[in-house]
């Protein structure tokens, strides 16, 4: 190619460019403001749908994970090793949590399997079981405990534990029958029992009658499935004179690095007498294996977004297309190159993805994202929350606007390969 | 300036293959104002968008300047339309979305003017073809006889070798049609090479040549005035 005939071809396409710059704005001002604001709609919905049903999805589980996090293991959650019936050294083990800077609070628990009965003082019928429920049951320091998880604000009858209770407890909500949303012989629960109720626990083969002090819900199974004692009774029921503990949940200052404290504890041996875990680490395998499926279902459902977007849009502008086919004609005809057109058809789909992503973008992080945060929608296992990353949603930005182009161009293309005088007499 | 040979131009149409020009063969010179005249399907605006580069004939040779531009690709013939020729429509064929002045505008910005040069040469071509004002009026605030001056001065504006009409009158009252007619002779006086169809004789007869169509062939080529 000759270098006058690539210099033609290069202010052709700029030429091409800005004359398709010039049509596209004009095209967009004094177009029906109605028929704007319903392309505008319609990238917001898209764009929400892309973003929106998928972040909920996640955020499904991520409500549950953070839930988790929040009210039963904390940022770091020590535990006993395989091979060991509970927290080898757990004074020296607090003791230096507690001296990290970091660490906002320390929650030590005791944790050992029981069985709660309920009307234990009825006549039974022959041949009629007790009512009871084999459980975990927890010896906790009230204080430290709602320090660190919060556990008094998931009470939902009665009230909190004080250190020196004695035979008062607490019970999940999913060990007694009138909060367990079904039944099921694998979830045995207690009948008739609230606050102020007597039930009968047995734990390391000491039995006591204590009285429900409170009751609490929390959507994690492990904390609703428990009975809590103050530690100084559990500790004398399961004779562990040694302060020996199962569980320690630890709590750090925010923006605190978690493998930073987890690699202090093992720097000092810890790791040879108990699991040292990070909030990431110690997440429940289910919920993680949830995460990862909850994820690939949001890319597919994203995918799907995406190509139902992208048939759309294409609509849209075919039938924008096909509507100005005769003025896209003329314009062929009056000499103005095709690329121009194509230039003013794809302009315009940036135009509307712009402002469709804008607003949708505006919708989510200004409002649906923060609203869903502070009131996160009640699902029936979690509490969900939406999960938008910014990472990830400007990569769906990316994807929806590289969809809108294309399918802005592709009409365009149909319409100017066609012969320039079919266009102009529409036939 | 402008030469058809043999030109032959059929469609399909179902099975059938019809032909709308069969063997025209006519040439045009500098400065001429020719007219097309012919009964309804005689092949007249067929003829002109051959010759206008907007169409391929089936067969046959067009030459514009003894350079011929039957085999012309069809990017090479857009950027011919652009440069070469002017296009008057029927229906005035306006965008639109664009302003008189705009209308004009868009295709002196594709031949790479700068927007200042581009919009004084259009104001320029509304003023030759008798509508200063009303310039920044959208096409449907605009008179048919308004809206066929804009398409003149579009056609004129970057100041075309031919000027191709296609019943530029034919959707106007006869007071209008004499006006753009007159605008058309100011443009002949000045040089300008006209082609033109119509179906009104009166207004063919105040050209310098009448070329009759009947079933796609010249049935006469008659000159009215002599032209250099």
């Amino acid at each position: 190619m000759s270098a006058k005939k690539l210099s033609y071809r290069i202010s052709n396409f700029f030429a091409a460019l800005r004359v398709g710059f010039f049509l596209a704005v004009r095209q967009v001002r004094r177009s029906s403001l109605w028929m704007n604001i319903l392309v505008i709609a319609i990238m917001t919905l898209t764009f929400l749908n892309l973003v929106v049903v998928s972040g909920v999805l996640v955020g499904l589980i991520q409500g549950a994970v953070r839930a988790v996090q929040e009210h039963y293991i904390g940022e770091i959650f020590i535990t006993n090793l395989k091979d060991k019936p509970y927290i080898e050294r757990s004074t020296n083990i607090i003791s230096f949590a507690e001296s990290l800077p970091s660490v906002r609070v320390v929650a030590p628990r005791y944790v050992e399997g029981g069985v709660a009965q309920s009307n234990y003082k009825k006549a039974k019928k022959s041949g009629e079981l007790r009512e009871e429920a084999g459980t975990l049951i927890s010896g906790i320091d009230p204080i430290a405990e709602d320090e660190a998880t919060g556990l008094s604000s998931l009470l939902i009858e009665g009230s909190y534990l004080e250190p020196d209770d004695f035979d008062q407890v607490l019970v999940g909500a999913l060990l007694l029958r009138q909060y367990l949303e079904f039944d099921s012989a694998a979830f045995p629960a207690l009948e008739d029992v609230g606050v102020g109720s007597k039930i009968r626990v047995t734990v390391a083969g000491n039995t006591r009658e204590v009285i429900v002090k409170g009751i609490i819900k929390s959507k994690v199974d492990e904390l609703d499935r428990r009975i809590f004692f103050p530690e100084k009774q559990f500790r004398s029921m399961i004779g562990r004179n040694d302060f020996n503990v199962d569980e320690i949940a630890i709590r750090l200052e925010p923006e605190t690095d978690q493998v930073a404290i987890k690699n202090a504890f093992l720097a000092q041996g810890f790791g040879d007498y108990a699991r040292i875990q990070t909030q990431t680490e110690a997440e429940p395998k289910f919920l993680q294996d949830i995460k990862k499926t909850f994820n690939l279902l949001g890319s597919m459902i994203s995918s799907i977004g995406v190509f139902v977007a992208a048939i759309t849009i294409f609509i849209i502008f075919f039938i924008n297309a096909i509507t100005r086919r005769k003025f896209i004609g003329i314009l062929k005809g009056i000499g103005i190159n095709p690329l121009a057109i194509e230039c003013a058809y794809v302009l315009q789909a940036l135009f509307y993805v712009f402002f469709g992503t804008l607003i949708g973008s505006v919708i989510v992080f200004g409002f649906l994202e923060p609203y869903i945060s502070a009131h996160p929608i009640n699902f029936p296992f979690s509490d969900g929350i939406l999960v938008v990353p910014l990472g990830s949603t400007i990569l769906r930005i990316a994807i929806l606007l590289v969809v809108t182009l294309v399918a802005g161009f592709l009409p365009a293309k149909i319409i100017t390969r066609q012969n320039t005088v079919d266009a102009i007499l529409n036939r | 300036m402008i030469k058809a040979e043999q030109i032959i131009k059929s469609f399909k149409s179902g099975d059938t293959r019809v032909t709308i020009l069969r063997g025209i063969s006519f040439e045009v010179r500098k400065g001429e104002f020719v007219s097309i005249i012919g009964r309804s399907g005689s092949g007249k605006t067929t003829l002109l968008y051959q010759l206008g580069l907007l169409d391929r004939p089936t067969s046959g040779k067009i030459f514009i300047d003894s350079f011929d531009v039957t085999s012309l690709t069809e990017q090479e013939r857009t950027a011919m339309r652009l440069s070469e020729f002017g296009y008057v429509f029927q229906d005035y064929a306006l965008v639109p979305e664009l302003s008189a002045i705009e209308n004009v505008m868009a295709p002196l910005l594709m031949q790479g003017m700068s927007r200042h040069e581009a919009k004084t040469k259009a104001v320029q071509a509304l003023h030759r073809v008798g509508l200063p004002s009303r310039v920044n009026n959208l096409p449907n605030q605009l008179s048919g006889g308004e809206q066929q001056r804009v398409s003149i001065a579009r056609a004129i504006a970057h100041n075309p070798k031919i000027l191709f009409a296609d019943e530029p009158t034919a959707n106007l009252d006869h007071e209008t049609s004499l006006a753009i007619l007159d605008a058309f002779h100011e443009l002949h006086r000045a040089g300008q090479t006209i082609v033109m169809v119509t179906h009104e004789l009166d207004y063919a007869e105040q050209t310098d040549r009448i070329v009759t169509l009947f079933d796609g062939q010249v049935t006469e080529d008659k000159r009215l005035t002599t032209n250099n």
